[in-house]
């Protein structure tokens, strides 16, 4: 049979399956369980609904239980037993798998995937969701930023593969980054475009933070007072941003301090340590269109006459924008926020593509699919499965709670 | 401490005109009531006096200053939105205090500054709330409060009470009353659909209808004299009975034979060149009394009766499209399907013709 027509077939046979079960359940529930006739007619219907909600719940619970809930268990009872999953070994596999510094690298990398995409991709879609909102052309701009969304992360891959391509110096350069490079003779125009500008960018960036770091402690030093989990979250957020601006601030110098490579094409993708930035680009491109689309609308939502009100106040473009508008539409940011940081920890298709962990960029999900797969290691896969999942719980119970509060 | 002065103010979307030639002259300390239908343009006056819309054409001063294109925030105005407009993120304190922080007021100064108001609004215990923590009426003087810390020239009010319950309007639009005779140098301007708001707090008001002023005028000139059918029509509830018929005697005093073959006299004059002119003869439902038959201006079948207590509301038989109501002090059940004269004093009778009151005509 023709694969079309077998899909064809699966889609017939899958839904008109559900519609069987859900019409056939519910008429057994009216007419033969509890029929809405006789003496007890009032009382049967009653029964009835309370019965129904269970009987549309089924199918889900069902299949949740038996493809979510049983592996999470099962999961971890392999990550008990040994390599084969015969001999129980405890948290053997836990300590095997931290003496590696392949996992390292991966917890590593993944720490840096966390804290660059989500706030890139949020920044970015925050950004493309302002500019885009009063103009004419603001919804086809919308549309193709939106796009990537569509494509899958291996389609991506493959694509951005092709922009990082690297051909021999004496070649013609097909992929758009080297293209670009080999442009960069080491003139005055290189150092300007290439060290003075990232310097001075890296540097309003530290600039920003350290801005930052002193609104947060500028209350706390004032004396205000406030709870707890309030000034924790200002300690919090005060070491994140001392942190940023050190490391940008570092970032800066070496820019201004490298000696560029001038005139040999990069294989960007094996560059130890910023290949890792070369491959959140891609997420960060795909997932860009998903945070604008959400912040977009969350713009739209925020009432007209308190930016009008704020306009009369005085406030400018950016304080109505700053003061304003994201305040209030905070919890959306969170939400996206979240949800980004979720798909991050799970990120494996674009490193599988793209290096395969190679050259540092080894990732959590795929070191588990090489343990699992390649080197058929069951215990240690599994321990690092349930690695993945305790750090994305947290996130997914913090980003289910942020969304309900939303919706209210 | 603003005059404010509008000269052939319009304003236009494209080709559409939705005010033309607004012209007036509002004098420091003024509490300056808009009403008019919805659509007329009141509020998008208001919103072109705070620069929130933009004036396609004519002047807009303050103080002699012209205002046109000065951003809002430079005009000296504050303005009270219908929906209060309150940040939602911020705290009643923060709500006050944006406009001082963006103005770099210093912190002395606005402490100060919102203590004061806060007192005067009775808001000193929820400054640290957020506005979702408050009711309505104090949403309300929240906002009102964010107009006072930053000490305007103009004060601007958008129907600031058409989403409180009816209690909290009266009571609000008394405080906002208050609120006035407490400021006596600052200029108010008030917009609203609900007459009884314009005709309690006014010191004038606008009429605005079809894109234009209709009168302008304290609120008993508005009343006792209004300029043309549409004022007379609006102000007052239920409005006023507009009768057609054509003067038969001119002079000091003027007879009009009406349509319905009643007569009245009334006390504007007339010239002998008015003899014949047709007229709509304008009455106030209040100002009718019963009088035996014969000797009325109207006569009429009682179809429904509205005893509100102090009042009955007597509505009559539709002829047409016109209806006549009658307001009659007491309580007067027994006049349903009967057969009632009614007449007024002279001094009371409205007369109109082609729209404009005869009162108003040059020379």
């Amino acid at each position: 049979m023709h694969p079309a027509i077998q899909a064809i077939l699966t889609i017939v046979i899958g839904v008109g399956g559900c519609i069987g079960y859900f019409w056939a359940s519910n008429l057994f529930l009216d007419k033969v369980l509890f029929p809405a006739r006789g003496p007890e007619a009032g009382r049967n219907i009653g029964r009835a609904n309370m019965i129904r909600p269970w009987l549309f719940l089924a199918p889900a619970m069902i299949a949740l239980g038996l493809y979510l809930a049983y592996p999470v268990f099962a999961t971890l009872k392999l990550s008990l037993f040994s390599k084969g999953g015969d001999t129980f070994v405890g948290f053997g596999n836990y300590a095997a798998m931290m003496g590696e510094a392949k996992f390292w690298e991966s917890m590593r990398s993944n720490a840096l995937w966390l804290v660059v995409v989500p706030a890139a991709a949020t920044a970015f879609g925050l950004l493309a969701a302002q500019l885009t909102d009063r103009i004419w052309w603001g919804n086809i701009a919308k549309s193709l930023i939106f796009m990537p969304m569509a494509i899958s992360f291996v389609g991506a891959s493959v694509i951005w593969k092709l922009i990082y391509d690297a051909r021999a110096a004496d070649q013609a350069q097909i992929g758009l980054l080297n293209t670009i490079w080999m442009k960069f003779e080491g003139g005055i125009g290189s150092v300007l475009i290439l060290q003075i500008l990232p310097a001075i960018m890296l540097g309003v960036f530290a600039a920003l933070m350290v801005w930052l770091l002193w609104s947060l402690i500028a209350p706390m030093a004032r004396g205000m007072r406030e709870g707890i989990w309030t000034r924790l979250g200002r300690i919090l957020g005060a070491a994140i941003t001392l942190g940023l601006a050190l490391v940008t601030a570092g970032w800066a110098i070496g820019a201004m301090t490298a000696d560029l490579p001038y005139g040999t094409p990069q294989t960007w993708l094996t560059i130890p340590f910023w290949n890792n930035f070369f491959l959140m680009a891609v997420l960060i491109w795909i997932q860009t269109g998903f945070a604008m689309v959400i912040l977009s609308a969350a713009l739209r939502g925020v009432p007209e006459d308190t930016i009008e009100a704020a306009i009369l106040d005085g406030a400018n473009a950016f304080q109505i924008f700053f003061k304003i508008k994201v305040p209030q539409i905070m919890g959306t940011i969170v939400v996206v926020w979240t949800t980004i940081t979720i798909v991050v920890l799970k990120v494996f298709d674009i490193v599988r593509a793209m290096t395969n962990g190679q050259w540092g960029s080894q990732v959590l999900a795929n070191y588990m699919y090489d343990k699992l797969f390649t080197a058929q290691d069951w215990g240690v896969g599994s321990a690092a499965a349930m690695v993945i999942m305790l750090l994305v719980t947290p996130i997914l119970v913090w980003n289910v709670y942020s969304a309900r509060k939303e919706m209210r | 401490m603003a005059n404010l002065k509008l000269v052939g103010v319009e304003k236009a979307y494209g080709e559409v005109k939705v005010l033309k030639d607004i012209d007036l002259d509002i004098k420091s300390g003024e509490l300056i009531v808009f009403v008019g239908p919805s659509g007329c343009g009141k509020s998008t006056l208001l919103r072109m006096i705070a620069g929130l819309e933009r004036i396609t054409g004519g002047d807009f001063t303050i103080d002699d200053v012209r205002m046109n294109e000065v951003p809002p925030s430079e005009r000296g105005i504050a303005m009270v939105f219908q929906s209060y407009a309150l940040y939602p993120h911020m705290t009643v304190r923060d709500n006050m205090a944006f406009a001082l922080k963006l103005a770099k007021t210093p912190q002395s100064e606005i402490d100060a500054a919102i203590d004061k108001a806060a007192r005067v609004l009775q808001l000193t215990p929820y400054l640290d709330r957020l506005p979702k923590a408050l009711s309505g009426g104090q949403r309300q003087r929240v906002a009102i409060g964010r107009a006072i810390v930053r000490n305007p020239k103009v004060y601007l009010f958008d129907e600031p009470l058409s989403n409180l319950d009816a209690a909290l309007r009266v009571a609000t639009r008394i405080e906002i009353a208050q609120l006035k005779e407490a400021m006596p140098d600052s200029t108010m301007i008030y917009v609203t659909h609900d007459q009884v708001e314009a005709m309690t707090l006014a010191s004038r008001i606008v009429v605005l209808a079809g894109g234009g002023i209709a009168q302008v005028g304290t609120p008993l000139e508005l009343y006792e004299r209004p300029e043309n059918e549409f004022v007379a029509q609006f102000i007052g509830s239920p409005s006023m009975n507009l009768l057609s018929g054509e003067i038969v005697e001119t002079g000091a005093r003027t007879r009009i034979r009406l349509e319905g073959g009643g007569e009245a006299w009334s006390t504007i004059a007339t010239e002998a060149r008015d003899k014949g002119l047709k007229v709509n003869l304008g009455v106030r439902p209040e100002d009718l009394v019963p009088a035996s038959e014969g000797t009325g201006l109207y006569t009429g079948e009682v179809e429904i009766t509205e005893a509100l207590g102090e009042v009955t509301l007597l509505y009559f038989k539709k002829d047409g499209d016109r209806q006549v109501v009658a307001k009659l002090p007491g309580i007067h059940r027994e006049l349903r399907h009967a057969s009632v004269t009614l007449t007024a004093d002279p001094a009371k009778i409205h007369l109109f013709s082609n729209g404009r009151s005869l009162l108003y005509r040059d020379g």
